[in-house]
């Protein structure tokens, strides 16, 4: 990859992001880095789709300690499972024999496992030594007939962000668009069938499963979900659909505005994560389809969906109420789990702001109100600083900073992608109460702040008031 | 003797192997007050934190240079000096362990004169100490990196000397990579039990234990074997060294202190449990205390209890060659088959083993081998759930990483109560899958015994002879 085209990768005019004053990503710095790199972001971006075989072209370390940690789920064939590297050698790299065994690395693994397609991940030694990646793939396919589709997205090259763009980028240029959709059958119901694709929607845990089942009932047939519980097929046909949602995250946008662009498939962006979000993704689909029939069938929908879920809501709105959150989840995901909050009647107090604009912090003003606390430091010490400033009740972050939460005796809800639990979709919701209950109501707190009998100094911290 | 075999397959499919910037880092964890920084892109550091997070559950100092596409190809040299700089002066370490990268080592990094050129530039950092070590990933695995730390930290902070024994009841434990944080807590209550005072190093017994301190917050490792300890070694009176891995640091140690060494190739088992007995009496002088004799006798007990399981067990291991010689002399040892040997990468010790061959290899070569031999019970790390649960077979968790239990980090598998808990667990694995025979029903009884229900029993497993 040139540097030329990762800087057209990052200037994505679609993104708020772009126009402001902190565009692309600021370089890491050494000593006072944390986060994933390129390679990280493309393999949480197309590792879901379930048939394909996933080789990480490398040495050890970019498979070994990543592969068998993804939350994600498949409702069926688990090939995305089996990790696989090519796993070279100090004479492969020295004698540049990587490319050769690449190629046989491929044939073993369609040999033994059929795959539907092969992506190959470029990593940092690889590219480094000049591995032609993309040639390997081009005469793979046309020696063994499957697709072997090249990701190069090498850790050095940035971020994880620019990960999941790079993967979406390979997506657009080698996949999306090489097939068509096999047309929908005729419902029993008569009832007319729209495309639609979901883009960037992950299926932590299987949450996307709470909210398929309405998509059936409104006609909405999901061509393709990039790349929750996906198949190489679906994503071969995406340029098919009428309207892209792009879910949460903005890593995948310039998927969606490419296809905007090439194939003038509307998009919008939106959540699945809080009732008001669930029910308006529902709405700009039928609102994009233009079906005054589905408008309607919507609102329907919306509603009883709605009233359900605010009946098994209120036990736990009681319990939650007017407790204090501090979020943080350094981007842009925040705003869909504070609607969720702000739903279960919770307060949020701070969020992070580590990678927002000007224009996104105006939103998260908007949404919470002029007090809210921006925090841009994500350190333990500013995170647990602000957490007591602020008399917080419990921190919702990443599994990175789990351990930092428990080690200062303070509730934590996990909301990155090894979760074991799914929020997604109006039943999501009541999970997503109960969780955050099991940690603020726990009575370890107590426990653990309580000094020996016998000693004489005073605990650590107050008792939580919960 | 044991043959090695090495897989000849161009794609690895489910890897055992974990690369050696994790091992050093591993390595560096068990120092007080220390921090390990990668040498490498950002992700060589996030991933190794998740990997180490999700195995002790425990927050993990972890740092980078930050390695991006500029520096990649002009030269990261300022990297390594603007890391330590930082890292010295913002979190105040004792000790830095500088950690290569394959990507570092591809570009061709000299760590040795970057942390000279650090030394030059800032004085006011000469308290703290560096200890660079080159561990390329494209080379050995989890257990050949940590051994590489370990010897680039005696080289580093154990001055030559020759006053052996200055201190007579303090020895030293040079301890492998197999060993968790339960088995040094079990080693060192040993030592303490003949009047000794062990300096273990790496100790993350005490760093990585998991227990909640009154510090909120840490950028560096809480607990660990202190410098001034480690800075002492060549006073001991002897080295304890645990794993045929540290073999290298062993000599190293030995050749600029002279203090006299025992080197073991594991503690499970009798003969391994009573040969580090035997030396520590030697070294104390003292009578083997009748606690020690007692746990010997439970486990002589347990040997004979559960014999009748374990004897003849088909077992496929999959780990590291430290533990994983180990584990095929302890199961040997008491009468169980090993019919497959995994390891993924090369160590000597192996050849030594008592069975017939060990691959060098992947989870899928065990999983193919034992299916081909009807094993019956699995041991390997977490990533080995889905094969035991394709081969429809338990699964005994060891080595790194395990992350989908509670507490295998903690678990003790050394000395005599270790290796006894160690049977009985795999005595009940065994048990767990005993299958009644299948009844055979006379073709007479049709008349006899019309259309007869059998009462659904509990699924109890009485005892097995």
């Amino acid at each position: 990859m040139k540097a030329s085209e990762i800087q057209a990768l990052l200037d994505e005019p679609a993104c708020t992001h772009n126009t402001k004053e902190k565009s692309g990503c600021a370089k890491p710095k050494p000593g006072a880095t944390a986060g994933g790199c390129s390679f990280d972001g493309a393999q949480i971006a197309l590792l879901p789709i379930a048939d394909v075989a996933h080789i990480v072209h490398g040495p050890i370390a970019c498979a070994g300690s990543s592969w068998d940690n993804r939350g994600t789920r498949s409702s069926g064939i688990t090939l995305y499972k089996i990790g696989m590297t090519t796993d070279l050698s100090e004479t492969d790299v020295v004698m540049g024999r990587s490319e050769k065994r690449l190629f046989h690395a491929v044939k073993q693994a369609i040999d033994s496992y059929a795959p539907k397609a092969v992506f190959i991940y470029n990593t940092c030694v690889t590219a480094l030594i000049g591995d032609d990646v993309e040639a390997v793939c081009r005469d793979a396919t046309a020696r063994w007939g499957t697709p072997v589709i090249p990701v190069d997205a090498a850790g050095f090259y940035g971020t994880k962000n620019l990960g999941n763009r790079l993967a979406g980028e390979a997506m657009f240029k080698h996949v999306i668009g090489t097939a068509e959709p096999v047309p929908a059958s005729s419902r029993a119901d008569g009832l007319p069938t729209y495309d639609v694709n979901l883009i960037g929607e992950y299926n932590i845990a299987g949450e996307f499963w709470n909210v398929a089942p309405l998509f059936d009932e409104l006609g909405l047939r999901i061509l393709c979900t990039l790349s929750g519980d996906s198949r190489f097929h679906e994503v071969q046909t995406m340029h098919r659909a009428k309207v892209n949602m792009v879910v949460c995250a903005k890593a995948l946008l310039n998927v969606a505005r490419k296809m905007q662009d090439d194939f003038g498939i509307p998009f919008f962006e939106g959540s699945f994560y809080g009732v008001a979000d669930v029910s308006n993704a529902l709405r700009d689909f039928a609102k994009l389809i233009g079906d005054p029939d589905l408008i309607a069938r919507t609102e329907v929908v919306i509603a009883r969906e709605e009233a359900r879920s605010n009946a098994e809501l209120d036990a736990w709105r009681l319990r939650l109420k007017d407790k204090r959150v501090l979020l943080y989840t350094g981007g842009v995901k925040s705003w869909s789990i504070v609607s969720a909050l702000q739903d279960l009647g919770m307060k949020v107090v701070a969020t992070g702001t580590k990678k927002s604009t000007e224009e996104d912090k105006a939103r998260i003003r908007e949404l919470m109100g002029d007090d809210t606390r921006m925090i841009d430091d994500g350190s333990p010490t500013a995170l647990l600083a602000t957490y007591h400033e602020y008399k917080a009740n419990i921190l919702i972050a990443g599994g990175r900073n789990l351990y930092t939460a428990l080690k200062a005796r303070i509730p934590f809800l996990d909301i990155n992608q090894e979760r074991e639990f799914g929020y997604a979709g109006y039943s999501g919701m009541v999970e997503l109460a109960r969780q955050l209950a099991i940690s603020m109501e726990s009575p370890v707190w107590a426990a653990v702040r309580k000094p020996a009998p016998w000693a004489r100094q005073k605990a650590t911290g107050a008792v939580l008031d919960i | 003797m044991a043959e090695i075999i090495h897989s000849k397959k161009a794609l690895a499919v489910n890897p055992l192997k974990v690369s050696q910037p994790i091992g050093a880092s591993l390595a560096f964890l068990g120092l007080n007050r220390s921090l390990p920084l990668m040498h490498g892109s950002q992700g060589c550091t996030a991933f190794g934190k998740v990997f180490f997070v999700r195995h002790f559950r425990e927050p993990i100092p972890l740092q980078t240079t930050a390695m991006d596409q500029v520096s990649t190809i002009m030269g990261a040299d300022e990297n390594i000096i603007e890391a330590l700089s930082t890292l010295s002066g913002k979190s105040k370490p004792e000790i830095i362990g500088l950690v290569t990268t394959g990507l570092s080592e591809t570009q061709g990094t000299d760590i040795l004169r970057s942390v000279k050129e650090f030394r030059a530039a800032h004085p006011e950092f000469d308290h703290v100490a560096v200890v660079p070590v080159n561990t390329p990933d494209y080379v050995g695995c989890l257990e050949s990196g940590y051994a590489l730390a370990i010897e680039s930290l005696i080289q580093v902070l154990v001055p030559e000397s020759a006053c052996a024994g200055k201190r007579p009841k303090q020895v030293n434990v040079l301890a492998s990579a197999m060993l968790t944080p339960g088995d040094i807590e079990a080693i060192k209550d040993w030592i303490e039990a003949f009047g000794l005072r062990p300096v273990v190093v790496p100790d993350i017994g005490d760093s990585l234990d998991g227990h909640l301190v009154e510090a909120e917050t840490s950028s560096l490792t809480i607990g660990g074997t202190p410098r001034v300890e480690i800075e002492s070694m060549g006073e001991s009176t002897a080295t304890l060294v645990i794993g045929p891995s540290l073999g290298k640091a062993a000599n190293i140690l030995k050749a600029r202190t002279g203090v006299p060494d025992f080197r073991f190739e594991g503690l499970m088992g009798l003969d391994d449990c009573d040969a580090f007995t035997q030396a520590l009496a030697e070294i104390s002088g003292k009578p083997v205390p009748e606690k020690i004799e007692r746990h010997r006798a439970q486990l002589q007990d347990a040997m004979v209890d559960s014999h009748f399981m374990i004897g003849f067990a088909r077992i496929a291991l999959a780990a590291d060659p430290d533990l994983l010689g180990m584990q095929v002399r302890f199961l040997t040892s008491m009468g169980a088959e090993i019919v497959s040997a995994v390891s993924p990468a090369k160590h000597e010790s192996l050849t030594n083993l008592p069975i017939e061959k060990v691959i060098v290899g992947d989870l899928e070569d065990m999983e193919k081998q034992a299916r081909a031999a009807g094993a019956q019970l699995v041991i390997a790390n977490s990533h080995a759930v889905d094969t035991a649960h394709r081969l429809g077979l338990p699964l005994l968790r060891a080595g790194f990483p395990q992350y989908d239990h509670v507490g295998g980090y903690a678990r003790t598998w050394v000395g005599y109560r270790g290796t006894r808990q160690a049977l009985f667990d795999l005595a009940n694995l065994m048990l767990g899958q005993h299958h009644e025979p299948e009844p055979y029903r006379s073709s007479y009884w049709a008349d006899t015994r019309p259309g007869e229900q059998h009462v659904i029993s509990s699924s109890a497993v009485g005892l097995v002879h």
